[in-house]
């Protein structure tokens, strides 16, 4: 059976087959499909899941927006750890 | 929104019903009493119109359904077409006409998930409900085949009086086949369901039970398997935000090309729906008699109009509100703020104690 995943700083979060990130113009906001369902993204959430490239260690991504928003990089690490334990649950992010 | 607003975001969603024929016999299918034969089927070329103006309004998510969408041979066109404008694709199937060939060449178009429907866990039962010999067999193989194929897999669970006990199987069943969804779906008393409701109503106990199975199957598999709980809101305190708000999210396209804001809008004996074709699939969302005419609140009677709810369930149920007590404009009956809410609980616990378990299967109406 397969196993729940855990979001820690060493893990190397991509979005799964059957989820995509798409702009969707009418509304003008950026959302990620899945089967059946839809998640609007904030712009926050748009900046971590556009890192969710199968390459990028959670840590990485943590310093990453760290640098580019001059922000704590201890509070960036929980948000982005925060915010992709939601999505893993949900199954829309893979690691 | 109310009717001095009248703008309205295009659709998230768009049903296509591809057709109506099916080799199952579901007493409980959502498709019409009375309906059409195939040669009332649009063309391919027709459809890929259809697609081409759901892309063009910005209409995110496709789900191919029917009556069984395998059976056209010219899915994957559409597949395609609606892939290469950027639409999210969902099958919606029962199964049973696929192999791996074909689930192969839907996944190549681009196919992005597929939900598949069981009548059960138990082979001779679930072909009972099926009405169809050797169906539970085949969906078990195309289970397998999908995940073969890494092709995202929601299974359909419907569950009703007669099947209850299958769903804590049923939920195993999902896990053991790499499902990352599960939508346990109560039978709803629409067209086939409702003509079929005595041997399909659950018992308030069922149902409760059913709810602890679910709730508690929802914490074990977090972050592996996703549940979606549909309930027969007979028992409930409120209605259903039925389709998300009449016209506000979702349009249906049935297999001759009408356009409906659900898919039992059409048993509303007063209301005319346009096709596609004949006007412009934006033209008939944002202003067409069929989907302005419930959309918002200012169709509202009271006690819906001054109800704080009014926003969140819309009103519930327009077709079910028509259903049980004559009047689509009616508050939906299983609201408690409804003054019928008591004799729907009423009748539910009395079909579902007396019922008959004998079905009364799907058909064509004229000989199809």
């Amino acid at each position: 059976m397969a196993a729940a995943v855990t979001i820690g700083e060493a893990s190397v979060p991509h979005l799964p087959r059957g989820v995509r990130l798409k702009f969707d113009k009418p509304r003008d906001q950026w959302v990620l499909l899945a089967p059946e369902r839809m998640f609007v993204l904030d712009d926050i959430a748009l900046e971590i899941v556009k890192c969710c490239d199968g390459k990028a260690s959670v840590a990485a991504i943590a310093d990453d927006l760290s640098a580019r928003f001059e922000a704590p990089r201890d509070t960036v690490a929980k948000d982005v750890i925060i915010l992709l334990q939601d999505f893993a649950d949900k199954g829309v992010v893979a690691a | 929104m109310n009717a001095a607003s009248p703008h309205i975001d295009p659709p998230l969603a768009m049903l296509a019903e591809l057709t109506y024929r099916c080799p199952l016999r579901c007493p409980y299918c959502s498709n019409p009493l009375e309906m059409t034969a195939a040669s009332g089927d649009m063309d391919t070329g027709q459809w890929l119109g259809v697609i081409e103006e759901a892309a063009d309004m910005g209409v995110l998510q496709i789900h191919f359904s029917g009556g069984e969408p395998t059976v056209r041979q010219d899915l994957e066109d559409m597949v395609g077409r609606a892939e290469v404008l950027g639409i999210y694709t969902n099958l919606i199937t029962s199964g049973v006409l696929i192999d791996q060939a074909r689930l192969e060449g839907l996944a190549d178009r681009g196919l992005q998930h597929i939900q598949l429907s069981f009548q059960g866990t138990e082979e001779a039962g679930a072909d009972r409900i099926g009405g169809f010999r050797g169906g539970h067999r085949k969906k078990l193989e195309t289970a397998r085949l999908a995940g073969e194929i890494g092709l995202p897999l929601t299974i359909n669970a419907v569950m009703h009086r007669q099947n209850m006990d299958d769903l804590e199987s049923m939920i195993q069943m999902a896990v053991d086949f790499g499902a990352k969804r599960l939508e346990v779906a109560h039978v709803q008393y629409y067209g086939w369901g409702l003509r079929n409701r005595a041997a399909l109503v659950p018992t308030r106990e069922q149902l409760e039970h059913a709810t602890e199975i679910v709730e508690a199957a929802r914490e074990r598999l977090k972050g592996i398997l996703v549940f979606d709980y549909v309930v027969p809101d007979y028992y409930a305190r409120y209605p259903k935000s039925c389709m998300g708000g009449w016209g506000r999210q979702f349009l249906n396209v049935t297999p001759s090309g009408r356009v409906m804001p659900c898919h039992a809008a059409e048993t509303i004996p007063d209301m005319t729906f346009d096709s596609v074709g004949e006007r412009p699939l934006l033209d008939i969302w944002e202003q067409s008699e069929a989907f302005t005419r419930f959309r918002g609140t200012g169709w509202m009677p009271e006690p819906c109009r001054s109800c704080d709810r009014r926003e969140i369930d819309w009103g519930g149920c327009r077709c079910q509100a028509l259903a049980l007590t004559g009047n689509a404009a009616a508050t939906d009956p299983v609201c408690e703020k409804s003054p019928e809410h008591e004799r729907i609980a009423a009748l539910a616990a009395a079909e579902a104690a007396a019922g008959t378990d004998e079905f009364e299967y799907r058909r064509f109406g004229q000989g199809g």
